[in-house]
């Protein structure tokens, strides 16, 4: 009984110790991002590693999703006569919600875990350790530009997950099962608003990618420099930041459209 | 990978991203639309708008020729009065055009449709429109119904 009083204690100590010690590590890593722009060198490197070589999951799970919705949206419509407004059903549901949700959690997936690793590894091997006695800022030249490099390639991941998946929708719904292409275009473009869907897209999966960056990194930062514990860790990153985005999706969500 | 080749596909990846950006501004969204001219404001009273939202279509003979700008609520005379923009290619509405509330398609979504009156003048910025029809409320017309029978029955 004292036992598992006591092991919830420590849970939630612990839990606020990290949350504690990840909101600290933030902030160090903010105040070092502005030395980035004289080395952009190091960001555009790191856009490659996370941002590029997501491309592919991203457009080719883009493409799939928009085509389900496709005929998902077409089977449901059909039914009220109201096929017509595929394009509507096909572009909200992407541009609001399933662009930023998805592709932040295929990014989550695919890029914190590689992030987390890498820097698990290098704490692991000592080369953080190597760094700050070369009084090299391991924050600001390892960590800042990871940081940095996520922020920036998560929204226009969303984007291209939003444009293919629109595109997917077009070829199933227009190409394969025959709906009309001018309604397609026209209705969504009519529905479709610049400020209240796209914008707010964007601006949800930037904060995602702010989300599932910090965690990645932090993660890796704060792993037990074992192997077990560089495992750990990027299990901890996928599962925590795919927790958080949808989260944080649900606030954003009822903040943005209500 | 060399340095070069890394920046490449940066430079790619991100020229990707912003197209799909772009596409989904210009191809998806009502982008177009809101650059358009600014059109003339020309208000109308009804007794009742219905569902009537703001972003509502405004159209004569069908064809789209404004959007519904405001809706607010006169507590003089207990009217709603409806703010709507005309595009200013279309100039040419006579003073004793009459406005009407109508409900488009199966969703519902109610619009204002204009009727041309015969007048040689036309409204301008700032126009009122004074025939107005308000919209069809289901329960009134079923009372109405009811009523109707009922009258009939005792008779």
């Amino acid at each position: 009984m004292i036992g598992l009083l006591r092991r919830f204690g420590r849970t939630g100590l612990t839990f606020f110790e990290r949350l504690g010690r990840g909101s600290i590590f933030v902030l160090h890593v903010l105040a070092g991002v502005p030395a980035l722009f004289l080395r952009p060198g190091l960001i555009v490197a790191q856009i490659w590693s996370v941002g590029v070589r997501s491309l592919i999951i991203t457009v080719v799970s883009g493409v799939f999703v928009g085509m389900v919705l496709g005929l998902q949206g077409y089977n449901t419509l059909v039914d009220f006569g109201a096929e017509e407004s595929l394009g509507v059903v096909v572009a909200l549901s992407l541009v609001r919600e399933l662009g930023p949700v998805v592709s932040a959690l295929l990014f989550a997936g695919r890029a914190g875990s590689a992030l987390t690793a890498e820097i698990g590894l290098m704490k692991a091997t000592e080369q953080l350790d190597g760094m700050e006695m070369m009084a090299v800022d391991p924050l600001r030249r390892v960590v800042a530009p990871r940081f940095v490099a996520g922020v920036i390639s998560m929204p226009l991941l969303a984007a291209m997950f939003s444009a293919v998946g629109v595109l997917g929708g077009y070829f199933v719904g227009v190409g394969l099962l025959g709906v009309d292409e001018g309604a397609f275009w026209s209705q969504m473009q009519s529905a479709v608003d610049v400020n209240d869907d796209i914008l707010n897209g964007v601006i949800k999966s930037v904060a995602f990618g702010i989300v599932v960056t910090w965690i990645a990194v932090f993660e890796g930062y704060d792993s037990v420099p074992t192997s077990e514990g560089v495992s750990a860790a990027t299990t901890r990153t996928v599962v925590h930041s795919s927790l958080a985005v949808l989260g944080l999706d649900f606030v954003l969500t009822a903040l943005m459209f209500n | 990978m060399n340095t070069k080749s890394v920046e490449i596909g940066v430079g790619v990846f991100v020229a990707l991203g912003l197209a799909a950006l772009l596409m989904l501004a210009m191809k998806v969204s009502n982008l177009a639309e809101l650059t358009a001219p600014d059109g003339y404001q020309l208000t109308a009273r009804f007794e009742n708008i219905g569902g009537l939202k703001v972003r509502a279509p405004v159209t004569m003979a069908g064809v789209r020729v404004g959007r519904v700008t405001e809706i607010d609520f006169d507590d003089n005379t207990y009217q709603a009065v409806v703010g709507f923009s005309v595009n200013p290619r279309y100039a040419r509405i006579p003073l004793d055009t009459s406005a009407s509330i109508f409900t488009a398609g199966l969703l519902g979504e109610q619009y204002i449709g204009l009727e041309a009156g015969g007048d040689e003048e036309f409204l301008t910025e700032g126009g009122e429109i004074l025939l107005t029809q308000s919209a069809i409320v289901l329960e009134q017309v079923i009372g109405q119904f009811l009523y109707s029978k009922a009258a009939e029955g005792g008779s």
